[in-house]
């Protein structure tokens, strides 16, 4: 056990600190993400990370990374957020798709998309939930058929983050109707223009246009889009799903910089007058607890980038991972929101102590659809019911 | 970054968990809160078979009759003595009471006997609070002082005191003390009240150099009561898994049912993300890092809410079965929950942890 960082590693650090710090926008200066021009915005940012070579730092070179391990990863991601970096707009495609990519994609399918997933050229959305499947994924009904050079699908995908305006689509397909649940699906690699795509934005809970309805009516997709076997859709959708639930969505990062200003926002409220009982005291355990939780959620990272670097998969743990990080960004935001007290609902800027506190609230908005999306925390405790403690399948 | 065991590490471990798990057995568990001095044999041969082991001086120097090991090799040790709900004081003479005594000159020697001859040890007279450590008090070096300990069969006593207004730290066989049992509701704590005197022959550091070890000892005993929590929360939650697997009601295994499944996952989910705390406070302590008193409390506050739940929902899953005092779940309830609140509980420790990092961040 060493819980240290290499010398080489701690040159890393400062090589990603200096150039963040110089290049990381201000806060405000991207508009949000979920708008057409706020996507804009974020894209020009995804090009200045990609010239910099920091928009994927562990991937080859070649396609425009450093090839560095999953402890430069971590590195790379404790900088950003402590830079107070923007929300990734290529995170479908960099954190979700390009893992998958990786292990099942054909040299070609990497030469064509890889680079231009990194820039944030292309923008990529997941295509998998539909209005009759989403935690049962498997459930899955839209169609792909067989024709010369190719598939035609048809059908509804929903809930496609970043979908309003995105390039691509990684989708799931029934491609065989007579085969069992699980196995007659296939991934496509899917074509957002292409003729036949319809794409209908669904406002979020903060009114913008964070997701969308996207139906397909005789799309076709080349066989070169093919993205692992035909009838292998859920085997390489479950790696996509490992990525999400497991370390490469969500760095501890984001939440040990939030706790860390959640503990200063403590430290900044001034203490209550109402008698013995002192509201400030009341929420200041759910403060440290929620910090404590952003410490552990990085150590338990920090121990599985150990065994996924000795060659250990990461299996039902990223279900136990997904509701651990997913409850404790809800519980940071809720805690600073409690402190705030009346006024937290204020979009208008406010600031106490250096702090910019309409942060919390759009940080609350986005922490509130974690426990939802990548499977919700429900079906996590099953499978962490079933996988890690030998429960009986109901 | 490495955040893993070595071979060895998890070797020692293993072989110390066979020889624990062969000699206490919930039957021998059982056996103690229905009579806790009607000894059996298995109580004292099982000391002897942890004492053959050596990892009592796993943590004392080689010159002074230890294994010169690391915090990182002994707390998976103590974990598997929480997983064995272990009545005699393992982590605490290991991990506690040797490496603290035999850091003063005076205690040394004390230590490199103990360890020749096999001998057990407790500690007490301090207590954590919220704000500051609690010390039994006395007016004069003449008068007695009455702290509770754990384990009071133990052969050697790690005793606090504020004599006079000066902080003092003894070390005495039980030759110096008188020991009055004082049952807890788990009786197989042993806890006692120790009656003593400080005296110029027990005395092994006063003043500052007193301090310092009062507050290693502090961090001492969070970081392994906290790992036998863990090893406790484990514990339960195993038996419970198998028990709700098996018990059928309308026709099924109650374990298939979410409401079952969703109570234990959570607890699951809290010990998964406990565990990497309190390796890391081991790893600080050992290497004497600043930020020790930190992740200590942080992993104490962690394995008294993971233990506390996980007692918590297995009592729940079981059903009446888990209300009895014939089956086993009660002798790992009872230690969790003292164990829980010793030594800062959950919040006190957090509190350290607010005044540690706002001090930090400033």
């Amino acid at each position: 056990m060493d819980l240290t960082f290499t010398p080489d590693q701690e040159v890393f650090r400062q090589e990603a600190r200096t150039w963040l710090e110089a290049n990381v926008p201000q806060p405000g200066v991207l508009r949000s993400l979920d708008t057409k021009e706020g996507f804009e915005d974020h894209r020009v940012f995804e090009r200045t990370l990609f010239e910099g070579r920091w928009s994927v730092v562990s991937w080859p070179e070649a396609f425009g990374g450093r090839d560095v391990g999953i402890m430069e990863w971590l590195i790379f991601e404790e900088e950003y957020y402590r830079a107070g970096g923007p929300r990734r707009v290529s995170q479908n495609g960099i954190f979700l798709l390009a893992p998958t990519m990786f292990e099942f994609g054909t040299e070609w399918q990497l030469d064509r998309y890889m680079a231009k997933m990194a820039s944030g050229e292309e923008i990529w959305c997941q295509g998998w939930s539909e209005p009759d499947a989403g935690s049962d994924l498997a459930g899955i009904r839209s169609k792909a058929t067989k024709v010369d050079g190719g598939w035609i699908l048809n059908g509804q995908k929903t809930w496609c983050s970043r979908g309003a305006f995105a390039h691509r689509c990684f989708g799931i397909f029934r491609s065989d109707p007579e085969a069992d649940r699980h196995r007659g699906l296939t991934y496509y690699l899917i074509d957002m223009a292409a003729e036949g795509v319809t794409v209908r934005p669904i406002g979020q809970l903060d009114g913008e246009t964070g997701f969308a309805e996207v139906f397909f009516d005789d799309v076709f997709v080349p066989d070169e889009d093919v993205l692992g076997g035909i009838g292998e859709g859920w085997k390489v959708a479950m790696a996509t799903a490992g990525s999400e639930r497991g370390i490469s969505l969500r760095s501890p990062a984001r939440y040990t910089e939030a706790a860390g200003k959640l503990m200063d926002l403590l430290a900044s409220t001034p203490a209550g007058d109402l008698g013995g009982y002192d509201p400030r005291a009341a929420i200041a355990d759910d403060v440290v607890k929620a910090y404590i939780d952003a410490e552990a959620y990085k150590l338990h990272t920090y121990m599985t980038a150990t065994k996924v670097r000795a060659g250990h998969k990461v299996g039902a743990e990223a279900s136990a991972t997904k509701i651990f990080w997913s409850e404790a960004d809800v519980n940071i935001h809720r805690a600073a929101l409690r402190l705030l007290g009346e006024g937290a609902d204020l979009y208008e800027a406010q600031e106490r102590g250096g702090l910019d506190l309409s942060e919390w609230l759009d940080g609350y908005l986005f922490a509130l659809s974690g426990p939802i999306y990548a499977g919700t925390n429900e079906i996590q405790r099953n499978v962490v019911a079933e996988r890690m403690l030998g429960l009986p399948r109901g | 970054m490495d955040f893993s065991f070595s071979d060895d590490q998890q070797e020692l471990r293993s072989a110390v968990a066979k020889v624990l798990s062969d000699w206490c057995t919930p039957a021998d568990l059982h056996a103690r809160y229905v009579a806790l001095d009607a000894d059996t044999g298995r109580a004292k041969g099982r000391w002897e078979a942890i004492a053959d082991l050596g990892v009592c001086g796993l943590l004392v120097n080689e010159d002074a009759g230890g294994l010169g090991l690391s915090d990182v090799d002994l707390i998976g040790i103590a974990e598997e003595a929480g997983q064995v709900i272990l009545p005699e004081p393992l982590s605490t003479t290991a991990g506690v009471v040797f490496p603290i005594a035999a850091s003063t000159a005076a205690g040394a020697p004390v230590v490199a006997a103990a360890l020749e001859q096999g001998l057990s040890a407790t500690f007490g007279g301090v207590a954590f609070g919220p704000k500051r450590h609690s010390v039994s008090t006395t007016l004069d070096g003449a008068m007695a002082t009455t702290p509770r300990v754990a384990n009071g069969s133990a052969d050697l006593f790690l005793l606090v005191a504020d004599v006079g207004g000066e902080l003092q730290v003894h070390l005495t066989g039980r030759d110096g003390v008188s020991v009055v049992a004082t049952p807890s509701l788990d009786l197989t704590r042993d806890l006692a009240t120790i009656h003593w005197t400080p005296s110029a022959e027990t005395l092994i550091a006063s003043g500052e150099a007193a301090t310092a070890l009062v507050e290693e000892l502090l961090q001492r005993a969070a970081l392994y009561s906290a790992a036998e929590l863990i090893g406790l929360c484990d514990a339960m939650l195993t038996l419970t898994a198998s028990y709700v697997s098996e018990r059928k009601q309308f026709g099924v295994p109650v374990g298939s049912f979410q409401a079952v499944k969703h109570h234990l996952a959570g607890a699951r989910v809290r010990l998964e993300f406990s565990r990497p705390a309190l390796y890391r406070a081991a790893y600080s302590l050992a290497t004497n890092a600043s930020t020790a008193a930190h992740d200590v409390s942080m992993a104490k506050s962690m394995a008294s809410d993971a233990a506390d739940e996980a007692a918590r929902v297995s009592l729940q899953c079981h059903g009446a079965i888990g209300y009895t005092f014939e089956y086993d779940l009660h002798l790992a309830m009872k230690r969790a929950w003292a164990l829980s609140a010793d030594f800062g509980d959950a919040r006190s420790h957090r509190t350290r942890v607010f005044d540690l990092v706002s001090a930090a961040r400033a």
